[in-house]
Order: C-alpha cells, then sequence, then structure tokens
C-alpha cells in the first residue's frame, strides 16, 4: 500500500466499567481496560469469556447493558445515534472469525463494495484500489473466485482486504488465527504486522494463541472472571497473577522475565 | 391446576404472538422505507426476481398443467349432468384466474422460493455476513432483505399468470382433446365469461398481494431467525407454514371484502 497511503488517524478505544448478560448468564461485570492508540492489542482469555462480544460492543454491533466504550477519551460510542453510528464505522474495518464475506458475490466484488457504496470513485479508481490491498494482503488471482472457493487463509486475508480497503482508523479482528496451519499463522501474523506498521492505525485482535499474542502484541487485555486485566504482555506476565500464569503457562518458558 | 397451566400456556402464547405481530409490522414499515429510499438496487432486483422465478417456474407450470387438468374431467362430468357440457371453457378459466391460479401458485412459491429466501437470509445472519454489511455502513435491509421481498411482489402475479395459462391449456387438452368437446365454444365461453377488469385484474392484483405476504415473511422469518443451524431450518418452515395459512386467511377477506 505504498502509492498515496493516507495514514490512518489511530482511535484510542477505552472501556469503562462494561456490564453484560446474555441468556440470564453475566458475561461481563464492571469491565474496563484501554486499547492504545496506534498499537496491537490482543484480547485472551478462555473461550466463550466474552472476547467476540467485547470486540461487538466496540463496533456498536451489540450495546452494554452498563458502562461506556470512550473514543479518544471524550465520544462514547455505547450511546450512539443510528447516524452516529454509520459516521463512526466508515473510521472502523472488522474482520469477522469466519470472515463474513457475501457468499452471493465475488471476492473482488466484496472488497470493491465499501468503495462503490461510499467512495463515488470510477470503476477504474476502485479497481486499482482494490487490487492494492489484494496485494497488500498476499491475494492474487482471486478476483473472479466465490467466497466458498477458497481456503481458509484466503478467507481471512480477502476479510482483511475488504475491511482495509477504506483505510480504517480502528481494526478488528475476531480470532485471525483460528483454524489456520503454523505457517499461515506466521503469514497472517506478519500481514497484521506489516499493516500495522504502515498504515499506523488501532489494531485490537482476539486470539487464543498465545505465541502468537506474545510475537506480535504489544498491549494484552486478558479477560478473566468476567472483568479484565491488561498491560505490556510480559509486565502482566511478570505481574505474579495466577490466572494468568496459568493462562500463559505454555509460553512462560520462552518470554525473559516472566517465571512461572 | 392443569387447568390454569392451560390458561397460562395459552396467554403466554397469545402476547408471544401479538408482540411477533408488532414486530412484524415494524419490520415491514422499516423494509418499505429502505426500498423506497435510493439508491435504487435494480441489479440485485433483477438477479432475485430472476432467482425466484428459476425456482418456481417448473413446478408452476407443472402443477398449473394438473389442475387444469383435473378441473376439465370434473367440470365436464358436473356439466354433463345438465347437458352443459359447452360451458367447460367458462367454468375452468373462471376459477383458475379469479381462485386457483393466485392461491395455489401463493402456495407453491411460499413452499420453494420463499423457504429458501428465509433460509438464505438466516444463513446470512449466522454467519454475519449481515453484520459484516453493518460494518461497512451498508444497511442489510436495503442492500440484501429488499430487494428479495420485492422480487417476491413481482414475480408472484407473473407466476400466478403462468399457472393461469397452463391450467386453461391443461383443461383443454382433457375436456376437448381426450373427452371430445367442442374446441371453438370451450374457447368463446372462455372469452365471454371472463371480465377482464374484474377477474384478470383482479386474480393479478390477488396474486400481487399475496406476494407481498410472502415475501415479507419470508424475509422476516430469515432476518430474525436465531444464529444457529436449528435458526436457519425454523426460519424456511415456519415461512412456508405462516405464509400458507396466511394466504387462505387473507384469500377469503380479499374475496369477502372487494368481490374478488
Ligand atoms: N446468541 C447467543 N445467545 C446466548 N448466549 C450467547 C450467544 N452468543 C454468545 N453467547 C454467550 O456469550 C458468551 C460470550 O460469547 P463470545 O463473546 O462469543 O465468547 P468468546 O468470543 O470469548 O469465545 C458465551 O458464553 C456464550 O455462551
Ligand atoms: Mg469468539
Amino acid at each position: 500500500m505504498d502509492a498515496a497511503p493516507a495514514l490512518a488517524k489511530p482511535i484510542e478505544v477505552e472501556a469503562q466499567g462494561l456490564h453484560y448478560a446474555r441468556g440470564g448468564r453475566v458475561i461481563m461485570h464492571d469491565l474496563s481496560c484501554r486499547f492504545p492508540a496506534g498499537r496491537i492489542s490482543v484480547v485472551v482469555g478462555a473461550s466463550g469469556c466474552g472476547k467476540t462480544t467485547l470486540l461487538r460492543m466496540i463496533a456498536c454491533l451489540n450495546r452494554p447493558h452498563a458502562g461506556r466504550i470512550l473514543i479518544d477519551g471524550t465520544e462514547d460510542v455505547a450511546h450512539l445515534s443510528d447516524g452516529e453510528v454509520h459516521a463512526f464505522r466508515r473510521r472502523v474495518g472488522m474482520l469477522f472469525q469466519g470472515g463474513a464475506l457475501l457468499d452471493s458475490m465475488t471476492v473482488f466484488d466484496n472488497v470493491a463494495l465499501p468503495l462503490r457504496e461510499h467512495s463515488g470513485f470510477p470503476e477504474s479508481r476502485i479497481r486499482d484500489e482494490v487490487h492494492r490491498v489484494f496485494e497488500a494482503v498476499g491475494l492474487a488471482n482471486v478476483d473472479e473466485l466465490l467466497p466458498g472457493q477458497l481456503s481458509g487463509g484466503m478467507v481471512k486475508r480477502a476479510g482483511l482486504a475488504r475491511a482495509l480497503v477504506e483505510r480504517p482508523d480502528l481494526l478488528l479482528c475476531d480470532e485471525p488465527f483460528s483454524g489456520l496451519d503454523p505457517p499461515t499463522i506466521r503469514r497472517i501474523e506478519e500481514l497484521l504486522l506489516f499493516v500495522n506498521q504502515n498504515l499506523g492505525g488501532t489494531m485490537i485482535i482476539t486470539s487464543h494463541h498465545n505465541e502468537t499474542t506474545m510475537r506480535i502484541a504489544d498491549h494484552v487485555v486478558m479477560m478473566v472472571d468476567r472483568a479484565a486485566v491488561s498491560g505490556r504482555p510480559r509486565e502482566l506476565l511478570a505481574g505474579g497473577d495466577a490466572r494468568v500464569a496459568e493462562f500463559f503457562a505454555d509460553v512462560a518458558d520462552s518470554v525473559p522475565g516472566a517465571a512461572p | 391446576m392443569s387447568a390454569l397451566g392451560g390458561v397460562q400456556s395459552l396467554g403466554a402464547r397469545s402476547i408471544a404472538f401479538v408482540r411477533d405481530l408488532g414486530r412484524f409490522s415494524v419490520f415491514s414499515l422499516r423494509l418499505g422505507n429502505a426500498a423506497r429510499r435510493p439508491p435504487y438496487r435494480w441489479r440485485r432486483l433483477v438477479r432475485e426476481i430472476y432467482d425466484t422465478g428459476v425456482l418456481s417456474l417448473v413446478i408452476v407450470c407443472i402443477s398449473g398443467l394438473a389442475v387444469g387438468m383435473v378441473l376439465g374431467l370434473q367440470g365436464h362430468n358436473t356439466l354433463a349432468r345438465f347437458g352443459a357440457t359447452g360451458s367447460l371453457g367458462a367454468v375452468v378459466g373462471l376459477s383458475l384466474i379469479r381462485e386457483l391460479g393466485p392461491v395455489l401458485t401463493s402456495l407453491l412459491v411460499a413452499g420453494r422460493a420463499g423457504s429458501a429466501m428465509a433460509a438464505e437470509i438466516a444463513s446470512m445472519v449466522v454467519t454475519e455476513q449481515l453484520d459484516g454489511l453493518r460494518m461497512m455502513s451498508v444497511d442489510p435491509l436495503d442492500f440484501v432483505v429488499a430487494p428479495k421481498a420485492q422480487a417476491m411482489l413481482i414475480s408472484m402475479p407473473l407466476l400466478s399468470t403462468l399457472f393461469v395459462l397452463f391450467g386453461i391449456f391443461g383443461g383443454y387438452v382433457v375436456g376437448v382433446v381426450v373427452l371430445g368437446g367442442d374446441p371453438g365454444s370451450y374457447m368463446s365461453t372462455l372469452t365471454d365469461a371472463v371480465v377482464f377488469r374484474d377477474d384478470v385484474l383482479g386474480g393479478f392484483l390477488k396474486a400481487g398481494v399475496f406476494g407481498l405476504l410472502v415475501g415479507l415473511v419470508a424475509t422476516y422469518r430469515g432476518y430474525t431467525a436465531l444464529p444457529t443451524s436449528t435458526g436457519v431450518s425454523a426460519a424456511a418452515t415456519s415461512t412456508v407454514v405462516i405464509a400458507s395459512v396466511a394466504t387462505l386467511i387473507v384469500d377469503y377477506f380479499i374475496t369477502a371484502l372487494w368481490g374478488y
């Protein structure tokens, strides 16, 4: 994404006192955490602890029952009007766990969709923009394919391409590494680091691959007991919280300064 | 005790029914709004009409032919008692145009294209495709749902017309070719008896009302499906049941109130 890479204006996200219950079960209770601007934050935690729900709240797809989600310290996305939600989402890209590509449209049309809807660019410009993100995420010769014809790794790349095509200030990725083989995981990792360095937006990623988390995270938010603990990865592991140590037991050896 | 329980569950079901009806009305209004406002998605609409038509074309034609042949047989036997087999064309034509064409087409289309429509939208809910659209600031009601409902509204009268034509042909085959009736009087009693404005236009409008009904029920059931695989199948089956029963009930009221 070299030519005129309009740098993102990274967003800082801060959740304060979130409460959320579903089907009579409390999933979040007074959960607070911060996602620093321009950095890669990784949200971890046991499956079913509410990682996806947290991402969806930041994206205004779910609303917390109490609490605030502040953008750059002021605007509260948990209580926006419909019109404001539209405007906010124009600054946000989201990669869903399953890709969420429209399966009746080609991969090209999927990625071109946000541009066709909003940019007013002529078709030739749209083609250039789409091919540029395809190149950035490492996709080639997929224009005419349908999402059903892609492999798991390619679906994630295509989903990422669609999330990036409007150059978001905030990128949300739900389990970008799940269901992928180790080499593909590595390549997606590199891709996310590349995107973060070259576009400069804020990234919030959920993952249960601890090794990956240790490699890419500037900031880790761990969801435990319906709330969250967070910090730089090493500080968090060195912090002596038994729940954190247990969760990261498999990578404790490889992180200097984090004695088990 | 059990009587009380029965009353309770009846009450609960009535409340749930009324609530569902309220939600259905709100959904229909929002859908109407989305369809009325630009951008008009002509290409998506044409494609949906094509899909609906392709799904239903063969069954509508075959069923029309079969129903017409049965009408020919039954009508011939009944009219023979009065020595009036010459008016077979009028009997077959009027029953098809006013009643059987629109109603049976609606039942067939609800079972074929309606259930497919509900299942498709529901599976888009499950795979987060609609949320994906929301994240691109594209309204799924406008982009996905409205073209489908409109396609149903448009294709139903056309399919019903096809049903009627095949039915009249089927009646001709049995009444004239098989049973040796007079070909001239089959057609002339038909054209004499049928009043364009009351019968043809009325039947056409009736089919349009059924199309709107089936389209709204199918899209509502799909759009509000639970995000699970049983949610998808429940959306499909309930569409068939609700749309079919609603067709028959609405048919009575249209006939009673407007005489079509
Ligand atoms: N549609 C739903 N209905 C009821 N409960 C749900 C639904 N979706 C998720 N949940 C519950 O919400 C909790 C959090 O889910 P989620 O955010 O997907 O967790 P994670 O992404 O961390 O695995 C889970 O325990 C799950 O049981
Ligand atoms: Mg999840």
